[in-house]
C-alpha cells in the first residue's frame, strides 16, 4: 500500500529516497553566476560608494580619513544643487521627447510590422551597435560650427550668421534623446505588441473611434510598458555625463560631470561619493513617486 | 443523434416558422467576396435578412462564417460587393459608424477593464447618463445571470463567464442588428439552454435582428426564424430550419444538418407531380417533382429519406399506397431508451440509418432478419451529387 503512494506521489517523496541534496541546491547553484555578478558588480561597487561617502578627503594631499559622518552631503548638494536641477529638467525633457518619438514607431512596428517586425526593430538598433562615446563625438562633429548642417544653413541664410549649437543646453537634451531613444522604444514595443488586436476590434465595434480607442483601450493597455520606457531612459539619462560632456557648455553642467570630475580631476573621494548618494536617492523617490502615482496600480492589474 | 431528433421537432414551435419577408430588410449583402491571400473565405454571397428575424448561419469550420459577420461588423472589407444595413450602404463605413454590435468568438474582453466597465464602455461612448448606465448594466448583468460580478476582472472570470460578460456587452446598446460568433460554445448545456431562452426573450422584447453563427445545428434549429448553412464561403441551402430540413437543396446540406439516406440513382421521365428514379438494383422509387434539383445534362442523382420518416417492417409486409419501399438485412439493432436504431443493409448496396420510436408495439426487428422498409412520397427528396474532394468535410463532425 506504501508503494502506490508513493508512486501517485513521486514529487513528493522523492527528496528523501535519493539525491534530495543535489536537487534541493539546483536553483541555488543554477542562480550563482548571477548572483555572484550581481554582488561582485553591484552590491561591492554600491557598499564601497556609501562607505566613501563617509569619509573626508583633504583637497591638497588626496588623502581621505574616514569620519563616519555625511558632512560632505550637506556641503556638496549646497555646491551643486543646481547641477541637480540641471540634470532633472534635461533628463525629463529627454525623456519625454523620447516616448513621443517612440510610441510611434512601436506602434507601428507592433501593428503594421507584419513578418517584417524583426527587421524594423534591427533597423531601429543598427546606429547603437556603435559605441555611445563615438556615436556622441560624431554628432558632435556634424552639429559643430564647421559641420554639415551648419554650414548649410548659414550659406543658405536660414539661420542667422553666429548661431550654433553646440554647447547649448538643446544640443545636450537632443543628445540624450538620441542615445537613449532604445531604451524607450523596445519596452513600448513589447507592451502594444502584447496588445490583442481583437480587443481593438472590439473597441470600435462599441462606438469608439480611433481617437477613444486609442486613449480607452491602446493607451491603458501600454502603461506598463510606457512605466518600464520612463524608468529605462530617465534614470541613465539622469546620470549621464557624457553628453554633456561632449555636446555641452560650461552654463548646463549635468551632475554625471561633477561626479565624475570628483573622481577623476579632483580625486575627491569623498565629494564624489556623496553626490552618487545623493542622485541614488532622488533617482529611487522619483520612482517611488512615478510608481504612486501612475505605475503600479496599472501593473498590478495586469497580474 | 439518436432521439434528440423528435425532441427537436418539438421545441421548435417555441421559434416559430413565421418568414418575415414582408418585414424590411436590415442586412442585404450582394455578391460579396472576400478573398484572403488568394483563397476566396466568402465567395460571391447574397444573402438578405429581414426586421426582427433570428437568422443562423451554420456550416463546418472555415467556411467564412465568422468572415460574413466581420465584413458585416465593418472588421474587413470585401473584396467585392456591396453590403447594406437598413437600406444604407456600409460596405466600408467604419464599425463604430454602424449601429451593430458583435459578440466576438473569442469574447474580446478588455483586460484592464472590470466586468462593470467592460458592459457599459458602449454606453458611455453613446454619452449616455451615469444614472442610465448604471441602470442598464445592472439589468443586463441580472439577465446574463452575473449580478455581483461588476468588480471583477475579465481575467478573473470563467470562460463561460466571460462568455456572458461578452454577450451583456454588446446586447445592453440594444442595436438594430446584433451579430454573435458561438457565443454559448463555452457554456455547459443547462446554462446554454437558459441563455438560449433568455436570447429569444430579450429579442422579442427588444426587437432585435440577431445574425448568429453556432455549430450546433439543434441549437440553430431551435432558436432561428431562418437559417442558412454555409459550405466553402457559399450559402448552399437556406430557409427555414423545417424547409431546410425537409427538403434539403444540396447532399452537403442533406449531411450537414441532421442525418440523411442517400441512394444513388438515374432519374427516368417525370409522370404528372412524381418523378420517378431507378435504384443501382433496378428498386424504383418516387419523388415530388418539385424536390427534384435542376440536372445540368446529367441524369444521375441521389435520393433522400431522413432516418426517423422510415418505418422498418418485417419482410413481406405489404407497402401502404403513396410510399416508397426498399427491401433490406438488418445488420445492427440498438435500443436507445427512445428508440431503436438500425443499420439496414438494403438490396441496393447503400446502408441505411432507421429511427424507429419506441411506443412499445410490436416486436423489433433483430439482427439478420429480412426487412422491408417504407416511408411517404412527400418526405422523399433528390439531391445533386456532391462532386470534387470535398466530401470529407460534410460529416458531421460535431456532438
Ligand atoms: N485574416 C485572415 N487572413 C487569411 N486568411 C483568413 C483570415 N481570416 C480567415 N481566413 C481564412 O478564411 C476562411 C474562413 O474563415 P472563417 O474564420 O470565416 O471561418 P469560420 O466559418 O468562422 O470557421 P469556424 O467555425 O472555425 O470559426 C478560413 O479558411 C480561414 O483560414
Ligand atoms: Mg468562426
Amino acid at each position: 500500500m506504501d508503494e502506490s503512494v508513493l508512486t501517485d506521489h513521486p514529487r513528493r517523496v522523492t527528496p528523501r529516497r535519493r539525491g534530495g541534496w543535489g536537487k534541493r541546491l539546483a536553483p541555488y547553484l543554477l542562480s550563482l553566476p548571477a548572483g555572484l555578478w550581481l554582488v561582485l558588480l553591484f552590491i561591492v561597487p554600491l557598499a564601497v560608494m556609501l562607505v566613501q561617502s563617509l569619509e573626508t578627503c583633504s583637497p591638497a594631499t588626496g588623502l581621505c580619513t574616514m569620519t563616519w559622518s555625511w558632512g560632505e552631503l550637506p556641503h556638496q548638494v549646497n555646491l551643486y544643487h543646481q547641477q541637480f536641477i540641471t540634470s532633472l529638467l534635461f533628463a525629463a525633457a529627454a525623456t519625454v521627447i523620447d516616448l513621443v518619438i517612440a510610441f510611434p514607431i512601436a506602434y507601428w512596428i507592433a501593428f503594421y510590422g507584419g513578418h517584417r517586425k524583426n527587421f524594423f526593430l534591427i533597423m531601429l538598433l543598427v546606429p547603437f551597435f556603435v559605441s555611445f562615446v563615438i556615436r556622441t563625438i560624431v554628432w558632435e562633429f556634424i552639429l559643430s560650427n564647421n559641420g554639415i548642417v551648419l554650414t548649410f544653413l548659414t550659406r543658405n541664410h536660414l539661420v542667422p550668421s553666429g548661431f550654433h549649437v553646440l554647447g547649448t543646453s538643446y544640443a545636450v537634451v537632443a543628445g540624450l534623446a538620441y542615445n537613449y531613444l532604445p531604451f524607450t522604444a523596445l519596452p513600448l514595443y513589447v507592451a502594444i505588441e502584447r496588445i490583442d488586436r481583437r480587443v481593438l476590434d472590439a473597441a470600435h465595434d462599441l462606438y469608439a473611434n480611433r481617437t477613444s480607442a486609442f486613449r480607452r483601450v491602446i493607451l491603458p493597455l501600454a502603461m506598463p510598458g510606457i512605466f518600464a520606457a520612463f524608468l529605462l531612459t530617465f534614470i541613465p539619462a539622469f546620470g549621464d555625463y557624457l553628453n554633456q560632456e561632449i555636446l555641452g557648455g560650461v552654463s548646463n553642467t549635468m551632475i554625471g560631470t561633477v561626479i565624475q570630475n570628483s573622481f577623476l580631476v579632483n580625486f575627491d573621494y569623498a565629494g564624489g561619493a556623496s553626490l552618487s548618494v545623493v542622485l541614488l536617492a532622488v533617482s529611487l523617490l522619483g520612482i517611488w513617486l512615478y510608481a504612486r502615482l501612475l505605475g503600479t496600480s496599472t501593473i498590478n492589474e495586469y497580474l | 443523434m439518436g432521439g434528440s431528433l423528435d425532441t427537436t421537432d418539438e421545441s421548435r414551435s417555441t421559434a416559430g416558422a413565421t418568414t418575415r419577408s414582408d418585414h424590411p430588410v436590415v442586412v442585404c449583402l450582394e455578391d460579396v467576396t472576400k478573398i484572403f491571400e488568394d483563397a476566396p473565405a466568402v465567395d460571391d454571397l447574397n444573402l438578405e435578412i429581414y426586421d426582427g428575424e433570428f437568422f443562423s448561419l451554420l456550416g463546418p469550420s472555415g467556411c467564412g462564417k465568422t468572415t460574413t459577420l466581420r465584413m458585416i461588423g465593418g472588421f474587413e472589407e470585401p473584396t467585392s460587393g456591396r453590403i447594406l444595413l437598413g437600406g444604407r450602404e456600409v460596405t466600408y463605413l467604419a464599425p463604430y459608424h454602424r449601429d451593430v454590435n458583435t459578440v466576438f468568438q473569442s469574447y474580446a474582453l478588455f483586460p484592464h477593464l472590470n466586468v462593470f466597465d467592460n458592459v457599459a464602455f458602449g454606453l458611455r461612448r453613446k454619452k449616455l447618463t451615469k444614472v442610465e448606465v448604471a441602470r442598464r448594466v445592472g439589468s443586463i448583468l441580472e439577465i446574463v445571470d452575473l449580478p455581483h460580478y461588476e468588480k471583477r476582472k475579465a481575467s478573473q472570470l470563467s470562460g463561460g463567464q466571460q462568455q456572458r460578460v461578452a454577450l451583456a456587452r454588446a446586447l445592453v446598446n440594444e442595436p438594430t442588428l446584433l451579430l454573435l460568433d458561438e457565443p454559448m460554445s463555452a457554456l455547459d448545456a443547462k446554462l446554454r439552454r437558459q441563455m438560449q431562452i433568455e436570447l429569444k426573450r430579450i429579442q422579442s422584447q427588444v426587437g432585435i435582428t440577431f445574425l448568429y453563427v453556432t455549430h450546433d445545428q439543434e441549437e440553430a434549429m431551435t432558436m432561428s426564424d431562418r437559417l442558412a448553412v454555409m459550405r466553402s464561403g457559399k450559402i448552399e441551402g437556406i430557409g427555414s430550419p423545417r424547409d431546410v430540413y425537409d427538403s434539403p437543396s444540396t447532399e452537403f446540406v442533406a449531411t450537414f444538418l441532421g442525418a440523411s439516406n442517400l441512394l444513388a440513382g438515374t432519374l427516368e421521365a417525370a409522370s404528372g407531380a412524381l418523378s420517378s428514379v431507378t435504384l443501382t438494383d433496378g428498386t424504383s422509387l418516387s419523388v415530388p417533382h418539385e424536390r427534384v434539383p435542376a440536372l445540368a445534362g446529367s441524369t444521375t442523382l441521389k435520393v433522400g429519406v431522413r432516418p426517423e420518416k422510415i418505418s422498418i417492417g418485417v419482410a413481406g409486409t405489404s407497402v401502404p399506397a403513396g410510399h416508397n419501399a426498399l427491401r433490406g438485412r438488418v445488420r445492427v439493432s440498438t435500443f436507445t431508451g427512445v428508440g431503436n436504431q438500425y443499420l439496414v443493409d438494403s438490396v441496393s448496396g447503400t446502408e441505411l440509418t432507421v429511427y424507429a420510436q419506441n411506443i412499445g408495439q410490436e416486436l423489433a426487428p433483430r439482427s439478420g432478419d429480412e426487412v422491408v422498409l417504407t416511408w411517404p412520397i412527400e418526405h422523399t427528396f433528390a439531391v445533386v451529387p456532391m462532386t470534387g474532394s470535398n466530401d470529407e468535410e460534410s460529416t458531421n463532425d460535431e456532438e
